[in-house]
């Protein structure tokens, strides 16, 4: 059993950051914790009731209340300003700390995968040697990955614990999201977000390779997919806009419910 | 101010009852439609308490699933085949077990418990009322909420199961059935948590008249007890929160029944306005559930510790602090929703800065055990067990406050860690404290102390064992509401640690058990109850336990705050509010139970 306070080992770019953040709060916390409830249980033993003790009759002290008010007012304005940065860093994609080359990819979220749609050779997205991988996160190392993320029915939530990286993916909004791995290796790719009863299941690996590998992988998978036709199920993500209006939940969805009628009297 | 708050509470807008005048109600007038704030305050503790009974329950069976994945709850048959064939839990039912779980414990047990209990009792009586300004709309508010309670019951036992899209219902899993596989029960959820608003509304306008107008003399607003600051406060965000709620409700059964798409994107609709009403109402109903509980402790703190509490008028502004900052911080529930970024940052900064008063709380319930001379009854036991946990829920918001922290550790178990340390680690150990502290003041029996300190010891020690290694679990990246860990690599080696909560939280649960034994022998067998058993010194004490209807027999004047303990060249350590000044001459006569 794991009783450490200490993160898995970050593999992108601003995960180191936002683990330094991290470990800030958890110093002060952990001493602010142990201030305190050492006060409480020292207090709780010297203070104890005894035969002819008396409590002291005091109604407070006004330069304690300003020192406990200032302090911790200091503090959490200390944390809130460093963390503004690497939040801005981590969440917004399009702000020009994100380098130009970075691979473009799409996925589409929906009960219960995850449709990753790659931009192909050309390195573009909605061209024709786009293809569509299901539960499949191919990255090169080193270089940003800049995803749009999109749901095609209800909230998902695209959690990558080793990147620092989790971002909801709403249905009828296309969400920016970008990280930069500095690791070759397989890491898990989870839903974090309720979504219904194959939640629990919605899950998918993110693989990063070497550079050389990965222009591989791409080349390969690119020259399959312009062999066979994709399946209509996986153009759907392609389209945003056809994601938008599409009957939502199909493929493994439980065969008791009748999603399309629905999804069309809706849409 | 002073001199307004004389004039309050004129005897002329109160309803006194005639001293020997016979209550001649009926049993159905005095126990089940009664109008009576003391019967009423009975009455939601029962019924929260029933509540906090089925709530619990449903926790044991989501450690079950989570301690030993896919394996069958002994006698788990009687479930049912569409919610666990054979005694094993389905996803489906796993994720009503979850949704359903945060509903009663929030709606329909802390809430009810903290504002409809400790509310009732103790507001009329606290200021030296006969009762609320509005008893009819009193016994109006406990009637709405017991159709509201069986509603949601019900929605247990209809085809497809009960609401299964979590507490926070985020549409659009909550909007349309084929979504979550759930039909009626969705929709019964809406319609009972629409119904249980109307409940909290007349509570709220009840509680805020009453303390506005219904003081008796001398009763200045800063020499109220904090539990009526805390509720006063409470009552008024109850009172701004709750519409929002059922408004945004009223809107998802639209979705839900008449095709509306108010939160389905579709034909413009928006999920993230559903997050956005929930929450306006939601943080803001996180205070409700825990500003209550702040009172009760800082009562019984101050009791125990026999000192005046540290800083009254600190602890006051940090309620309504607290209370103000509350309504600008609920996107921090929503950091990696898909809302702005750059609205986050802002988020970040209101909800740092919420971190303050609640320090100032912190610090000054230290002051006040300080130099104390502390007496450890088992109000007094739980009181302190608030705090040391409450230190736990508090620092550890800090983390999820970071917007890049959150990143990592948002929908993980830090944050099911975090929230239980605030409402079970905060308020239900307030709760406790409350009910041992004033159980006789209402029931005319004391709860068993030998009991209570055995109940007191296994929760505080079995509640840190299932709670504080979530932290762990949400460090290693273990996401809530999930059925089977184990689907994740990556979590397998987490189901140890898993076993081991599950362990104690069944352990926990059977602790209860020894709460409910010594509440109902407590009934019938307790050792009768003083008027004053704690040598406290707010009003309610000077009245023979229970109270008769209609409370006080004259209308008592106020002379002092309620905290002056051992007071320099006085004999007691205690000082009652009604006790004139030695030079304001004899006591009003004709009073009943007055402290010896």
């Amino acid at each position: 059993m794991n009783w450490n306070w200490l993160l898995p080992e970050p593999v992108s770019t601003f995960g180191s950051e936002i683990d330094s953040i991290y470990y800030l709060i958890l110093v002060i916390t952990a001493v602010i914790f142990v201030i305190v409830e050492v006060a409480l249980v020292v207090f709780m033993v010297k203070y104890r009731h005894r035969e002819g003790r008396r409590a002291e009759y005091s109604h407070g002290n006004t330069k304690l209340e300003v020192v406990w008010t200032v302090v911790p007012f200091i503090l959490v304005m200390v944390i809130a300003w460093m963390s503004m940065r690497v939040w801005i860093e981590a969440k917004v994609a399009d702000r020009g700390h994100v380098s130009e080359d970075a691979l473009p990819l799409r996925v589409a979220a929906k009960q219960f995968e995850w449709n990753v749609t790659y931009p192909g050779l050309d390195g573009e997205l909605d061209t024709a040697d786009d293809f569509v991988k299901r539960n499949q996160l191919h990255l090169p190392v080193g270089r940003a990955v800049r995803i749009d993320l999109t749901s095609e029915d209800v909230i998902h939530s695209f959690f990558l614990p080793d990147f620092r990286v989790k971002q909801d993916a709403v249905p009828g909004m296309v969400i920016p999201v970008w990280f930069q791995p500095t690791a070759v290796g397989e890491y898990p790719l989870g839903c974090a977000e309720l979504c219904g009863l194959g939640h629990y299941r919605m899950r998918g690996s993110v693989t990063v390779h070497e550079v050389e590998a990965f222009d591989a992988w791409m080349l390969q998978e690119g020259q399959d997919a312009a062999v066979e036709t994709p399946a209509p199920a996986d153009t759907a993500g392609v389209d945003l806009e056809a994601a938008s209006t599409a009957p939502a939940p199909e493929g493994n969805h439980p065969p008791s419910h009748q999603p399309a009628s629905e999804g069309k009297e809706r849409a | 101010m002073s001199t307004v708050s004389v004039e309050v509470g004129h005897p002329s807008v109160q309803h006194w009852a005639e001293p020997g005048h016979p209550d001649d109600r009926s049993f159905l007038r005095k126990y089940v439609f009664s109008t009576d704030h003391k019967v009423i305050g009975c009455q939601f503790l029962i019924l929260s308490l029933v509540f906090l009974l089925i709530g619990g329950t449903l926790a044991m069976l989501i450690r079950w699933q989570l301690g030993w994945p896919g394996t069958a709850i002994p006698g788990g048959g009687i479930l049912g085949e569409a919610k666990a064939p054979g005694g094993i839990i389905l996803p489906e039912f796993y994720n009503s077990l979850v949704t359903m779980h945060g509903t009663f414990m929030i709606f329909f047990a802390i809430m009810p418990l903290l504002v409809g209990v400790f509310g009732n009792w103790l507001i009329p009586l606290h200021i030296g009322a006969a009762d609320m300004a509005f008893p009819r709309l009193n016994m109006a508010s406990f009637w709405t909420a017991v159709p509201a309670g069986l509603i949601m019951i019900a929605s247990f036992f209809v085809t497809g199961g009960a609401a299964a899209a979590g507490w926070t219902a985020y549409a659009p899993l909550s909007a349309v059935p084929e979504y979550s596989g759930v039909y009626l029960g969705q929709e019964l959820w809406c319609i009972s948590l629409i119904v249980l608003g109307f409940s909290s509304l007349m509570g709220a306008v009840n509680y805020i008249t009453t303390i506005v107008n219904m003081r008796a003399p001398g009763m200045k607003w800063m020499r109220l007890p904090l539990p009526i600051w805390a509720l006063f406060i409470t009552a008024i965000l109850v009172l701004l929160a709750i519409p929002v709620l059922t408004g945004a409700l009223i809107l998802l059964l639209f979705d839900q029944t008449l095709g509306t798409t108010f939160f389905l994107p579709p034909d413009g609709g928006q999920p993230l306005m559903w997050q956005h009403l929930f929450w306006y109402f939601g943080h803001p109903e996180v205070y409700i559930l825990i500003l209550p509980a702040m009172g009760l402790v800082s009562e019984v703190l101050s009791n125990g510790a026999r000192k005046p509490i540290f800083g009254y008028k600190f602890m006051v502004w940090a309620i309504v602090a607290i209370a103000f900052l509350g309504w600008i911080v609920w996107g921090h529930h929503m950091f990696q929703s898909g809302m702005n970024p750059y609205l986050g940052a802002t988020f970040m900064t209101s909800t740092m800065i919420i971190a303050v008063p609640s320090a100032i709380k912190v610090f000054n319930w230290l002051g006040t055990i300080y130099k104390g001379d502390i007496h450890f009854h088992v109000p007094m036991l739980n009181a302190l067990a608030f705090v040391a946990m409450f230190v736990i829920g508090g620092l550890s918001g800090v983390f999820m406050a970071s917007t890049p922290v959150d990143i990592f550790i948002h929908d993980t178990y830090f944050i099911v860690a975090h929230i239980h340390y605030v409402l079970f680690g905060g308020s239900l150990f307030a709760i406790f404290a409350g009910i041992y502290f004033w159980f006789p003041k209402f029931f005319g029996r004391m709860m068993n102390p030998t009991l209570g300190k055995i109940h007191f010891l296994l929760t505080f020690v079995f509640y840190n064992l299932v709670f504080f290694p979530m932290h762990n679990l949400g460090l290693d990246g273990m996401m809530r509401r999930i059925y089977d860990p184990n689907q994740y690599e990556y979590m397998v080696p987490l189901q140890p640690m898993n076993t081991l909560i599950s362990v104690a939280a069944l352990l926990l649960g059977a602790a209860q058990l020894i709460f409910v034994v010594n509440f109902v022998w407590s009934l019938w067998r307790g050792e009768k109850a003083p008027p004053n058993p704690w040598n406290a010194n707010s009003l309610e004490w000077t009245l023979p336990s229970p109270p008769p209807h209609g409370n006080f027999v004259a209308m008592p004047t106020v002379y002092r705050g309620p905290y002056e303990y051992s007071v320099p060249g006085r004999e007691a350590d205690f000082w009652p509010q009604d006790e004139p000044p030695a030079e304001a001459g004899r006591r009003s006569a004709g009073r009943e139970g007055v402290p010896a």
